[in-house]
């Protein structure tokens, strides 16, 4: 308990200020998304436009280059992040979704529900998670999007992306589920809770007024944490050829397709620099804003309850 | 000095390696007694083992890469070419390929008679052909793999190469259940006589396919279905098997039975297996490999940059890539559909931009020169016409038209950018909406067995130099058809070239159905014609030739040393 | 105890997903590009693996083949059984999986360790760096690019293959490097954690040296997220591996795992699943017990 006046909220936001990493990181990641999402509309260069000019190195015309259609990277570097982002962003948030409310059910109900919940996520824990996402993958890939062609076939890469993005949150949601979990198992004995609970608060009423908002630090630290985990999640299957469908582009396909140009014989160097050297830059500020957020939710006593 | 000590005593590598795992356990177990970190380190103590403990092979005579892990080597039920290679190292068959130009000459069989209509032909076996364990190998093995080749139970997918042997073809369908009715018996010892169906002209290479290979009695008796796993492996071939580890690599050596054993020089060949092009690349330029076979196991961006070396080699390859239409739903139901299609694609532009290595934009489903046969020229690019028969189907300027999409296996990158170029040039010139579905491989095949597309990709590569193997694939009962097209003109006169005797007036026909193929009812447009890569310094490796067939017999080949 | 017996349970209940949800997406063992010689070849193929029967049937069988320990044949690599092309290959990734985390704990431990306790310092900026290596990069980029720099412009170890402790190093340290940062990350959290607590302050005013604060109190309990976090990181080893397999070329199940899906060879696939969820569960059990050792406040 701390005897000043502000809320843990506000005393962990004066934290994080202060960490200089973390600011910066923060607002690299901000800069990144805004660029990236208005971008290429300001610039109007479409990303999908071939050109007679292929394999150019940057230069003024084209600052990143361009790749064997022609294409000017910059803006398809521009659209893959925003596409990894909307990926990371999302799957992190399934995955913080389905966590949460099984670790929050899970951690309350106790007893018998309780073992038989964290049961489950042992089996879960049990499968390789590839397998799983491959196959799902390819299951809406045949047996969806047929069905879909025929009555909406134009949101079908958009129906594709979320695909993408459930199967991956869906796979990363057991150690978030563990740990909200625990949290909920020491929160419950703890006396404002017991107070509201001989009060008569229902227990949903519980769960998201007071449940919630202490379990806030750690799930957002986690979901800081889950992004960039998705987001290479998400270029390992770009390698393997299960990513992101072209034309369509994310940092993910744009760097499996980049990475053979780490070869002795011809580099067009920018095809992978520039992507990868992207998404280290923003997995490495999600990083710092994880870290940041960490350190800034901590107690400082070091109690550890 | 030290680091030589260590590379060459694995005795001082393995304590040294042991040493420092058990002062590091130790240095746990002191923070903690009783914590047994010592175990995790015994465990990584023996891992280390393990490792240092496998001495490294000495390096073979000749260093092949040769793709993937074969799914098979048994040269009856094998597919893959590939797999065909190392089967074609270990086991010979009555004729065998010439390295400089991929025709047949003789193989187990030291010369052959055939009748004057071409019908029947009489194989005369060397009296000194033997296998690999000793025993000889006489006609009535020869025959007996045959018939066996040709039953059902066997499950050998290219039976269909027995098709032009009498009774080939009922006794492979199953409505002859006696397959020593197969048209084909041992006279004596040493003679084979066949009974053709029709007058085949490819039959000399078809006798040296693999499939056609006698394969070793004994051990089929012994060991049933496995009997390629047998120890030792009884081969034909200029070279027998030593070893074989998943993955990793096939060790063969010199076979001293092998009838023309004289010729053979390398004594130990390593075929590598992996499928990571880049990697074999980097093994070819750092010396470790000496040869690599198969285009596939090249990294395709790099193609054009590579072919420009002295130590790779490009050549014609009797293969073709090809786009099919679904014939049995709209849009492509309707024939001007496909045409207008087909006249809109800019072939030159898609070997010059995304392929890049020299192919021939063609527009017929056949290789030009295969057998010495000309491909009609197929429907040229011709963006006014296009546009003018799609106006007649029905979609002026491609108006009312509905989205359509291209499919394609997600196998290599050349794929994808060959169908966003198909996208933009459909777009400009018809004005028609294509969208891209890669698929993996197998639902790629399922897809398109289902008929479960609008267009999609394909290529064939020829069993032999010959343009029925690319033609027949598309009559009305072919399996390999897949676009729901049947038409029995076309059909009768596959069957007349069959019936022809005379090699031009054959051709004449096969160039006849062809035309109706691609030029009247287009249910398949071809885009280019292959072109094969393999690289072999010339100044290492020596005995390989580029052909069409892109045999590489292992007899010929040879390390040169300086 | 009971975590053990649960393991083949949780095997069974693996193995019956993966049965069924596997024969749910299209495509076969046997499709090929080049259509079956005869419609009689194709039911002789499909009946010599029992494909003719139905499901239950089949699966059924499956699982009395697996009781007594045989995985079956391989769908794809014909003259191989899963046991053949499992003992062939799992001893190489297991020396490849065992090196790569003993460099994961060897130089992410007391980098990790160097980093708390030099805050700001050289090994600070080093932890940082590796982890910006580790954490962000692919490891399909990671790999050939030090392929790349120490193979072929260095040429100080060999670019691919396996067979000598050369060919060992550049996999490892590709495969290890991925994880060591992230090892020296959790180390250096629960140090910094620890160094803060009043259980420090106890051992310091024990009047203990520094060292010995440091190796017999702060270390073994920092130690705890590192532990906890061994049971997700080799799951992670295990699509790592894959990648590292195939770009090194190292006759690993790595590589059959991922393409064994691709070319719908289900019964590797079922003995891949199966060996790798018990390996999962087995090193999660281990992980568990190192960790109620460690630290014994830690329950379930």
């Amino acid at each position: 308990m701390n005897t000043l006046s502000s809320s843990p909220g506000r005393l962990a936001l004066r934290r994080f200020l202060r960490n200089r990493t973390a600011v910066s990181s923060v607002v690299f990641l901000l800069l990144a998304t805004v660029v990236s999402v208005f971008g290429p509309w300001v610039m109007a260069i479409d990303p999908n436009q071939g050109s007679e000019s292929p394999f150019v190195s940057p230069g003024a015309l084209h600052w990143m280059g361009t790749d064997i259609h022609g294409r000017d990277l910059f803006s398809r570097v521009l659209v893959g992040t925003r596409i990894s982002l909307l990926v990371g962003a999302v799957g992190a948030g399934v995955s913080v979704l389905i966590g949460v409310t099984w670790g929050l059910v899970s951690g309350w109900r106790g007893g018998r529900t309780d073992a038989w919940m964290m049961r489950f996520v042992d089996v879960l824990y049990a499968l390789p998670t590839v397998v799983w996402v491959m196959l799902t993958l390819t299951l809406f890939e045949t047996r969806c999007v047929g069905w879909l062609s025929e009555r909406w076939p134009a949101s079908i890469p958009a129906f594709r992306l979320a695909a993408m993005m459930v199967s991956l949150g869906s796979v990363s949601w057991l150690t978030m589920a563990r740990i909200v979990r625990a949290q909920v198992l020491s929160l419950r004995e703890r006396p404002f809770i017991l107070a509201a609970q001989s009060i008569g608060v229902p227990p949903v009423r519980l769960m998201l007024r007071h449940f919630l908002p202490n379990l806030a630090g750690v799930v957002i630290v986690y979901l800081t944490l889950t992004v960039p985990a998705v987001v290479l999640y998400e270029s390992f299957l770009s390698f393997l050829g299960l990513g992101v469908r072209p034309p369509q582009a994310s940092l993910g396909t744009l760097i499996a397709d980049g990475a053979s140009q780490l070869n002795s014989v011809r580099v067009r160097w920018w095809l992978l620099v520039f992507p990868a050297g992207l998404m280290t830059l923003m997995l490495a500020a999600l990083n710092g804003v994880g870290e940041g957020l960490r350190s800034a939710f901590e107690p400082r006593d070091g109690n550890g309850d | 000095m030290i680091h030589s000590l260590v590379q060459q005593n694995a005795l001082v590598r393995k304590t040294g390696v042991f040493c420092c795992l058990h002062w590091w356990a130790g240095l746990f177990e002191s923070l903690r007694p009783g914590l047994s970190v010592r175990a995790l380190g015994v465990v990584l103590s023996v891992c280390a083992w393990v490792l240092t403990g496998c001495s490294p092979l000495e390096r073979a005579d000749l260093v092949l890469h040769n793709g993937p892990e074969p799914e098979t080597i048994d040269p009856q039920i094998l597919t893959g070419q590939a797999d065909g290679r190392i089967a074609s190292a270990l086991f010979e068959g009555l004729t065998r390929f010439n390295p400089t130009n991929g025709m047949a000459m003789p193989g187990l069989a030291s010369h052959w008679e055939i009748s004057s209509d071409g019908l029947t032909y009489l194989f005369f076996l060397r009296p000194e052909a033997r296998w690999s364990t000793g025993e000889p190998i006489e006609a009535m093995e020869v025959v007996w793999s045959w018939r066996r080749a040709v039953t059902p139970a066997t499950a050998a997918d290219y039976a269909s190469q027995f098709f032009c042997i009498r009774n080939g073809r009922a006794i492979v369908n199953g409505e002859l259940r006696d397959a020593s009715r197969l048209g084909a018996e041992a006279l004596d010892a040493h003679t084979v006589r066949v009974h053709l169906e029709n007058p085949t002209p490819y039959f000399l290479e078809l006798a040296a396919s693999r499939v056609f290979s006698p394969i070793p009695r004994r051990a089929v008796e012994r060991l049933g279905d496995q009997w390629i796993r047998a120890e030792p492996l009884p081969c034909s071939g200029p070279y027998q098997l030593l070893s074989w580890r998943v993955n990793d690599r096939f060790r063969l050596r010199r076979n001293p039975q092998y009838w023309d054993a004289a010729q053979v020089t390398a004594e130990r060949i390593d075929i590598l297996c992996g499928d990571n092009p880049s990697t074999a690349l980097n093994l070819f330029l750092n010396g470790e490999v000496d040869l690599i076979s198969d285009r596939k196991i090249i990294p395709g961006e790099l193609g054009p940059e590579l072919a420009a070396r002295p130590d790779f080699h490009r050549f014609d390859y009797l293969g073709q890539d090809f786009i099919r239409f679904n014939t049995t739903r709209k849009p492509f139901q309707d024939a001007r559909v496909r045409r207008a299609v087909a006249m809109a694609l800019d072939r030159s532009r898609i070997t010059a931009r995304i392929t890049r290595m020299g192919e021939r934009p063609s527009a017929a489903v056949t290789p030009a020169g295969t057998g010495g046969y000309h491909p009609p020229a197929g429907l040229s690019y011709d963006p006014a016409t296009a546009r003018r028969l799609l106006a007649e189907a029905g979609y002026p300027e491609g108006r009312g038209f509905p989205a359509i999409e291209y499919t394609f296996n997600v196998g290599s990158r050349i794929y994808e950018q060959t169908g966003v170029e198909i996208q933009s040039m459909l777009r400009e010139h018809l004005g028609i909406r294509v969208e891209l579905r890669p698929l993996e491989w197998k639902t790629y095949l399922a897809e398109m067995s289902a008929l479960n597309y609008d267009f999609i990709r394909g290529s064939w590569v020829g069993d032999y130099d010959d343009p029925m193997t690319f033609l027949d694939c598309f009559l009305s009962d072919s399996g390999n058809n897949r676009t729901g097209w049947k038409d029995v003109r076309y059909d009768r006169l596959l069957q007349a070239a069959a019936a022809e005797a005379d090699p031009q007036r054959r051709l004449g026909i096969l160039r006849e159905a062809e035309t109706l193929l691609v030029v009247e009812a287009v249910p398949v447009t071809g885009l280019y014609s292959h072109v094969g890569l393999y690289a072999a310094d010339p100044r290492k490796v020596g005995g390989i030739w580029p052909n069409r067939m892109d045999e590489h017999p292992f007899f010929s080949m040879r390390r040169i040393r300086p | 105890m009971a975590r053990v017996a649960l393991i083949p349970v949780l095997l069974w209940v693996v193995a019956t997903l993966s049965f069924f949800l596997l024969r749910a997406v299209p495509g076969g063992p046997f499709d090929r590009e080049r259509a079956p010689a005869s419609r009689e070849v194709e039911a002789a193929l499909k009946a010599r693996y029992h494909w003719d029967e139905p499901l239950w049937r089949q699966y059924g069988r499956y699982l009395g083949n697996v009781m007594h320990g045989d995985l079956g044949p391989s769908l794809k690599y014909r003259n191989h059984s899963v046991n053949d092309l499992l003992g062939q290959t799992v001893p190489v990734s297991l020396a490849l999986g065992g090196m790569a985390f003993g460099v994961a704990i060897g130089l992410g431990i007391p980098l990790g360790v160097l980093a708390a306790l030099k805050r700001g310092g050289w090994a600070d900026y080093a932890a940082a760096g590796l982890t910006l290596v580790g954490v962000c990069v692919p490891v399909f980029v990671l790999g050939p690019l030090l392929v790349l720099v120490l193979g072929l412009w260095l040429e100080w170890f060999p670019v691919a293959l396996w067979g000598s402790w050369q060919n060992a190093v550049l996999p490892t340290l590709t495969l290890g490097l991925y994880f060591a940062a992230r090892v020296a990350r959790w180390m250096r959290e629960g140090m910094i954690e620890v160094l803060r607590s009043s259980h420090v302050q106890t051992a310091r005013a024990k009047g203990l040296s520094e060292t010995a604060v440091i190796l017999r109190h702060v270390v073994p309990v920092a130690l705890v997220p590192v532990i906890s976090y061994t049971g997700p990181m080799l799951a992670d080893l295990l699509t790592g591996s894959f990648v590292v397999e195939n770009v090194f070329q190292i006759p690993g199940t790595g590589a059959f795992f991922i393409n064994s899906f691709f070319s719908r060879d289900y019964t590797m696939m079922m003995g891949m699943v199966l060996f790798y969820s018990l390996l999962l569960q087995v090193l999660n059990l281990f992980s568990d017990l190192l960790l109620r050792w460690v630290d014994p406040r830690v329950g379930s």
